[in-house]
């Protein structure tokens, strides 16, 4: 092995991120309790006092796109759909991004029911593999 | 009773890949092999799937099963032969994904051919009696590789299963393991070289000194150290590396019913699930089971070995069938598949 260069993610990288690309972890604002997807240092309301929560599993597709032409490390996947997804937090609607898997393309709709789960998000033939949240249909 | 069963999930891929399918790309005749395995078709994995994939799934179910604050979970321990990496162990991606407690945490990958999950098993079982985890995680899950052509490749399937051990008497306990017997010889049947894609297989020598021979005898050490007839049991799980060889065990052992053998209809649709296939028999033998019923369930692993175990239901069964999904509804979705998309699912072809 060559040990010069790293192939795929850098890993320092992937532990920074890991908890976040692995887990269904969001934020609370502690003072007004809005819900955030995304870290922030700062509520819209002024508070600091940030608490990390975990979201809900099931959520449902809000709107979709297909991607056709990945890009590289991609390829094995496409075409595949990504969607926002609406999560119900004890009654705050909150929209987060994400991959579908395991769904026929043609048969994605507004309101459709998803779970989140673990699935690969890129891998090479070395380096590290990546995982992430994908989401998938539940089968009604 | 040396353990309890608190919760149990299986998982298996969505796509398919009929007998017929791979038999017309290597010109073989369908009828004979679906006659000689007892296998139509087997699960493959998606392009996104891997041996921690289906075990993350079959672990969340297991731990929603066994309602337990699952920071009190002291082991993650799974059992494969295709763990994603052949170094780094399976169990942390794992534990970090379900956001367990890293505080005494411990986390180790199994290798036994097809019985490291069933090792996984009792070696939690064992740091459970010794008092150094109070819950641990068991998992067995495979996405085999057979090479293209080889009788394998009808039936190198991906799948697995997850169990939430306990102590013995736990409240939350939906069954017992009231006794485990191992029996383990060198006989080479199957194995795969370090860098090596594909295993290689003794053929026929994988039935009688192998397979037939090890799990013949942990079933009997184990009948004989409870002083019980197989007949008493009321459902079966085996290791099934094909429907062939399962029918042939229940036979030879004495198994009067042969639809109490919970395994051949998984194999039939799904395949071989490797390190998965006897804990996905035993979870879908936990699925039709009622308070009080006995399973009796053998793995093999080649190299050679089995693990007999004697599991009692417990009256909580009931309630946690309602939670989650049953094998049967696995086994009953497929999305069947071609052989090029097969091909490009498993990685055959080399695109880098």
């Amino acid at each position: 092995m060559y040990m010069g260069i790293i192939e795929g993610t850098f890993p320092p990288r992937y532990r920074r991120e890991v908890k976040y690309r692995n887990a269904f972890v969001g934020w609370r604002c502690k003072k007004c309790g809005r819900v955030f997807y995304t870290p922030r240092k700062r509520c819209e309301c002024g508070s600091r006092e940030i608490e990390e929560i975990e979201l809900p599993r099931e959520g449902r597709v809000v709107t979709r796109t297909v991607v056709r032409n990945p890009p590289k490390g991609y390829e094995k996947y496409a075409p595949y759909a990504i969607a926002i997804i609406e999560l119900d937090v004890d009654g705050q609607k909150v929209r987060v991004l994400g991959q579908l898997a395991d769904v026929d393309l043609d048969k994605i709709r507004t309101g459709m029911r998803v779970r989140a789960t673990l699935r690969r998000i890129r891998a090479g033939r070395r380096g590290l593999i990546e995982y992430g949240v994908k989401r998938v249909p539940i089968e009604e | 009773m040396i353990a309890s069963i608190l919760g149990y999930g299986a998982y298996i891929p969505r796509y398919r890949i009929k007998a017929e399918e791979i038999a017309k790309v290597w010109g073989q005749d369908p009828d004979r092999v679906k006659l000689g395995l007892l296998v139509e078709s087997k699960s493959v994995p998606g392009p996104d799937e891997d041996t921690a994939t289906i075990a993350f799934e079959a672990a969340m179910q297991a731990i929603e099963r066994a309602g337990i604050d699952k920071s009190l979970i002291g082991a993650v321990f799974v059992g494969s032969e295709s763990h994603p990496y052949a170094v780094k162990p399976t169990g942390t991606i794992l534990a970090s994904a379900l956001g367990l407690n890293p505080k005494h945490l411990r986390a180790a990958s199994f290798e036994f051919a097809c019985k490291a999950g069933t090792e996984a098993i009792q070696a939690v079982i064992g740091l459970i009696n010794a008092g150094l985890i109070k819950y641990g995680l068991a998992i067995g899950a495979d996405t085999a590789q057979g090479r293209p052509s080889d009788p394998l490749e009808y039936t190198a399937a991906a799948g697995g299963a997850a169990y939430v051990l306990g102590p013995k008497g736990d409240s939350k306990a939906i069954a017992e393991i009231e006794r485990v017997e191992s029996y383990v010889t060198d006989t080479p049947d199957f194995r795969r070289r370090q860098g090596a894609p594909y295993p290689e297989h003794g053929v026929r020598f994988t039935g009688e000194p192998a397979y037939f021979h090890h799990i013949i005898n942990s079933v009997k050490l184990l009948l004989e150290k409870l002083g019980r007839d197989i007949n008493e049991y009321d459902r079966f799980a085996f290791h099934s590396p094909n429907g062939k060889f399962v029918r042939n065990v229940a036979r030879r052992l004495g198994i009067k019913d042969l639809s109490r053998v919970v395994s051949l209809d998984i194999v039939r649709k799904c395949g071989n699930f490797y390190s998965g296939s006897t804990l996905v028999g035993i979870a879908r033998a936990l699925d039709k089971a009622n308070p009080g019923d006995k399973i009796l369930a053998a793995s093999f692993g080649s190299g050679a070995g089995s693990d007999a175990f004697s599991i009692v239901v417990k009256d909580r069964i009931t309630e946690v069938k309602s939670i989650g999904k049953s094998v049967d509804r696995y086994l009953n979705r497929a999305k069947y598949i071609d052989y090029g998309t097969y091909a490009r699912y498993r990685g055959i072809l080399v695109m880098d």
